[in-house]
């Protein structure tokens, strides 16, 4: 299919228009039209992947409105460029939106009373933004689909328990700041280069030798720090963790695996194809001092997610780690670290929606995610809880999840590079991870409480009532999308030289070393 | 010695499917056909037998048999191959676990457990993930087995469900976990990336010594990466797992921690040095030494701690500990003999310690008593359990005519071989504080007389089911001793 690339767009824009306006006929309609747009959505996605797979440079290329590129610099324009990286990203973009919104149903009904139609809409608005981030060539148009990724999730979030507002409202102004920071070196970027187009700018940097300008190493704090702010690498973090707790079940599945990983994926996208990997690695110093950051946030997520004592917060640190995970693969300067990071940016998404999908059931079912409410879960909800912790051995890193994968080109990278306070800090924070999801499994599958003392008569009884430990499992629109993207976790582990061959085609155009560069 | 043919065969992972089918079995059975469910057990483990002995006159006639099954990186499959040291593991593990299905059932309900179906499940699962470990033919593969093995096990380690368990299923996974994840892993990835530009399988058969292009010190840590990583083995500093998994039912302490789990991790440990460095590799930089000085450490400590053990699983566990410390030494003795004699005593060893545990297991459903202590005048009651755990005792020492003898005599010639005199005195004083620790358990039961008061009238034996395995793998002490060429064949040895 042609134009396959602005498909992407038109269904869940258009959809969520008209999800907006069936409030008006019968707000019956909003869930089915949003699930038909994001499996409309999410088929243009692989069409696009597919398309870009296939194209000789492995790129394709829409120009919105019929500009041209034939001007130096280029012109001003809106132009969406797919190429294997950004295809990829979208697609796994489409996929978990596609599947939060089946998943989404009950939820919603039950979080957002009468709200449905602008919760969809909103939902809908927010995978097109996330989506338009991966797509766009364009470094401003970027600065604006962040921020409709932005407001939607802000409005998401603040649909749910009481303290949502105020922590949406936290949210709003670390985002704004962050967004502002960027938005600001773009402006200097502008000046410079003359272009907004992300191959422009490029082009002007590398033929006019730009790299060692005062105006771009600013340009690259600039936006550095402000992606940096809005992918929550510790010590920018404070906004995700109440935002996804207090957030309304289906907001905190949504934006959880995606909003961070794609803002790593801008970061990757702004070394590669806009500031180039010789400027961003060579001519400035964050190579020398990136790792060390990372080392210090994976260590403190690390104990913070240690010393919660309920699901959700949990998870919530768990991803400001994960972050400091890919934000270090990509700083430690080298190509295995490379496809590494891209690697987890898609294993990430997948293991933590299925964390956060089965955090949701649980709280569901339970009406609670507090570790004290788990006991014996194993027996009333078996499949959503195999669910649950493949994505958690997926984020361990045990074989044959895509954890595993991802977490093995890291610690490759590290090695290459002689980064070994990277290693290092890999090693500790497996064990932490270790640690945070056996000590779950202890607490659904033993029958001891937290401090030790035995529950219940002895062989096996947990001291629960027949009634707690009976077969009662989720209804299967929320069981189906967490099966499915249980089963992703471990398809991806499998097949993961089909995705890695394709991150390796993507990297071809760019020169990231495959020794020891820096020491 | 002609080079071995290759055959292209499904069978191993036949070897290793069947369990999984069994699994789906039990779990569709479930608590309340029980019978049903111990059937299906019965018939996977036979079924995984036949198919592990099938293999042996293939083996036996040269051969070795491949089977990729996927393709991990662009130049690792995992593959599994079976040759003589591989098949020969299998078998014993496959074999013992027909006999250790009849004992569980004789065990679980004599006690009136609870969560069989469980129990069962993650028993056939892990005696998936030891074929997969027998029959590994790369550094990856084996890994990935070894990963499965720990966590299929951890279920079975904390089925009681309590605090003791939380504690032991702690040290568990802190212990392979911690190990397997942090040393063996950065170890792996290492020789992935910079062995043959990131091609490197770390087959066992076609990549031998390739690791000698590293310099000598990556060479050392990598040994040592390696031998630790594999905590399974229980080599000291890092076998404290082992006695805290005895919280485990007995069947599990049985086949697992005597036979499939500590075995799979001296399996690793033997492959690493016979097949990854080599023993050329491992002259040259004279990890042989370290790795048998830190063996015979653990031979030692662990029989002195053995001594002083009351509750006979956990003496029974140093004694593995110990036992486990053999089989390294042999596989770093580095001659043809000594290695033999390693995987000899992986089948000797499984065999003398599998019948201790069915001994221990049977007393305790039959009177509830865990301790060495509480033994005297038992022997009485119990004639053909305590029979059974002398002969047990004999052969784990390494008295002819039992198998224990046989893989311990190659293992003294096999250091003999590089005149390495204090191997062998290791080895006669180790086999004496065997007799300290081993015998008075039966001597105590057999001589003492009972104390007064206490009711041991009533005591029989335990019932059949536990008692008939017990007997069959204490004949099979004898058997293997008279049976041991087909053994020695399969490991290696000339005679």
């Amino acid at each position: 299919m042609e134009n396959s690339i602005a498909w992407i767009f038109i269904f869940p824009l258009f959809g969520s228009a008209f999800v907006a306006l069936s409030r008006y006929v019968n707000i019956k309609l909003a869930y089915p039209i949003s699930v038909l747009s994001m499996a409309g959505a999410f088929w243009a996605g692989v069409e696009t992947l597919q398309q870009a797979v296939a194209s000789p440079n492995h790129e394709i290329s829409y120009l919105l409105g019929g500009w041209t590129l034939d001007l130096y610099p280029r012109g001003v324009g809106i132009e969406f460029r797919a190429d294997i990286l950004a295809s990829l990203i979208a697609l796994i973009v489409l996929g978990v939106g596609l599947l939060v919104t089946i998943y989404s149903k009950i939820h919603v009904e039950k979080e957002t009373r009468n709200k449905e139609a602008i919760y969809y809409s909103l939902m809908l608005l927010q995978i097109t933004g996330l989506a338009g981030i991966c797509l766009t060539g364009d470094a401003f148009n970027l600065y604006v689909l962040i921020e409709v990724a932005a407001l939607t999730g802000y409005g998401l979030i603040a649909m749910g328990s009481n303290r949502a507002a105020a922590a949406s409202y936290n949210y709003l102004i670390l985002g704004t700041i962050g967004a502002s920071l960027y938005l600001l070196g773009v402006g200097y970027l502008y000046i410079k280069t003359g272009t907004l187009n992300m191959v422009g700018i490029r082009e002007v940097i590398e033929t006019h030798g730009l790299a060692g300008s005062q105006t771009m190493q600013v340009a690259f704090v600039l936006i550095g720090v402000g992606i940096l702010i809005k992918m929550a690498f510790f010590p920018f973090h404070a906004w995700l963790p109440h935002a996804y707790c207090n957030a309304p079940t289906t907001t905190s599945c949504l934006l959880a695996p995606l909003v961070t990983k794609v803002m790593i994926y801008v970061m990757i996208r702004m070394i590669l194809s806009v500031f180039g990997v010789e400027f961003s690695f060579e001519s400035t110093i964050w190579v020398s001092w990136m790792p060390w950051l990372v080392v210090i946030a994976i260590v403190c997520a690390a104990f913070l997610a240690l010393s919660q004592r309920e699901i959700k917060r949990m998870l919530a640190y768990l991803i400001v780690a994960e972050v400091g995970y890919m934000v270090g693969g990509v700083w430690i300067y080298n190509y295995y670290g490379l496809i590494g990071s891209i690697f987890h940016i898609i294993s990430d998404a997948c293991m933590t929606l299925c964390l956060f999908l089965g955090a949701g059931i649980i709280l569901h079912k339970c009406k609670t995610t507090h570790f004290d409410g788990i006991r014996g879960l194993f027996s009333k909800m078996p499949l959503t809880v195999t669910g649950f912790f493949v994505g958690g051995f997926s984020i361990i890193g045990l074989p044959p999840t895509c954890g595993f994968f991802s977490k093995w080109y890291l610690i490759t990278g590290g090695m290459v590079s002689g980064r070994w306070e990277y290693l290092v800090v890999l090693m500790f924070s497996t064990m932490v991870m270790v640690i945070l999801f056996f000590r779950l499994i202890e607490r659904i599958h033993l029958a001891v409480d937290e401090s030790g003392k035995n529950l219940g008569h002895g062989h096996g009884d947990l001291g629960l009532s027949n009634e707690q430990t009976r077969f009662d499992e989720a209804p299967l629109v929320m069981l189906i999308p967490l099966l499915v993207a249980a089963s992703t976790v471990l398809l991806i582990g499998v097949y993961n030289q089909e995705v890695v061959n394709q991150i390796e085609t993507f990297l071809q155009a760019y020169d990231m070393p495959t020794g020891v560069v820096y020491k | 010695m002609s080079s071995p043919m290759t055959v292209e065969d499904v069978r191993p992972l036949i070897a290793l499917i069947t369990p999984w089918f069994g699994l789906l079995g039990i779990i569709l059975a479930g608590e309340k056909r029980a019978n049903l469910r111990e059937i299906v057990t019965f018939v996977a483990a036979s079924v995984q037998a036949a198919v592990v002995l099938s293999m042996l006159p293939l083996v036996l006639g040269g051969n070795i048999i491949e089977f990729q099954i996927w393709q991990i990186f662009t130049h690792v499959p995992m593959l599994l191959r079976v040759d003589g040291p591989g098949l020969l593991f299998a078998m014993v593990a496959s074999i013992l676990w027909i006999a250790t299905t009849l004992y569980s059932i004789g065990y679980m309900r004599g006690l009136h457990e609870h969560a069989q179906t469980r129990f069962y499940s993650f028993f056939a699962l892990s005696l998936s993930a030891t074929m997969g470990v027998a029959f590994s033919a790369n550094m990856l593969t084996i890994y990935f087995f070894y990963e499965m093995l720990s966590l299929s096990t951890f279920p079975l380690v904390t089925h009681m469900q309590d605090k003791e368990a939380r504690t032991g299923g702690r040290t568990y996974l802190g212990y392979l976990l911690f190990t397997s994840l942090c040393l063996l892993l950065p170890a792996l990835s290492w020789c992935y990336i910079w062995l043959d530009g990131g091609q490197m399988a770390m087959d066992f058969l076609a990549d031998t010594g390739k690791i000698g292009e590293f310099n000598q010190n990556t060479q050392i840590v990598l040994l040592f990466l390696f031998t630790c990583g594999f905590a399974k083995a229980g080599l000291m500093p890092f076998h404290s797992w082992l006695p805290g998994a005895m919280v485990a039912p007995t069947p599990v302490s049985a086949l697992l921690h005597a036979v499939a789990v500590v075995k799979v991790g001296v399996f690793c440990v033997y492959r690493v040095y016979a097949d990854i460095f080599g023993t050329d590799v491992l002259t040259e930089i004279s990890g042989e030494e370290w790795a048998m000085i830190l063996a015979s450490a653990t031979i030692l400590i662990s029989s002195l701690i053995a001594l002083s053990q009351d509750n006979l699983k956990r003496r029974l566990a140093f004694s593995t500990i110990g036992q486990l410390g053999y089989i390294i030494l042999g596989a770093a003795i580095a001659t043809d003999r000594g290695q033999g004699g390693a995987v000899l005593h992986i089948a000797m060893h499984a065999c003398g310690k599998i019948t201790l545990f069915f001994c221990a297991g049977a007393i305790f459903v039959a009177t509830g008593k865990k301790y060495v202590s509480q033994l005297r005048g038992l022997g009485r009651q119990m004639p053909v359990t305590m029979g059974a755990f002398m002969i047990g005792s004999l052969s784990v020492i390494g008295l002819p005519p039992l198998g224990g003898f046989v893989s311990k005599w190659y293992l003294a010639l096999g250091a003999l071989d590089r005149d390495a005199m204090w191997v062998v005195a290791v080895l006669l004083v180790s086999s004496l504080l065997n007799v300290f620790y081993l015998l008075p358990v039966a001597v105590t039961a057999f001589f003492r007389s009972e104390n007064s008061g206490e009711d041991h009238e009533e005591i029989k034996e335990a019932p059949w089911p536990c008692v008939v395995p017990l007997a069959f793998t204490a004949l099979g002490c004898f058997a293997l001793f008279f049976w041991s060429d087909a053994l020695l064949n399969l490991s290696g040895v000339t005679p």
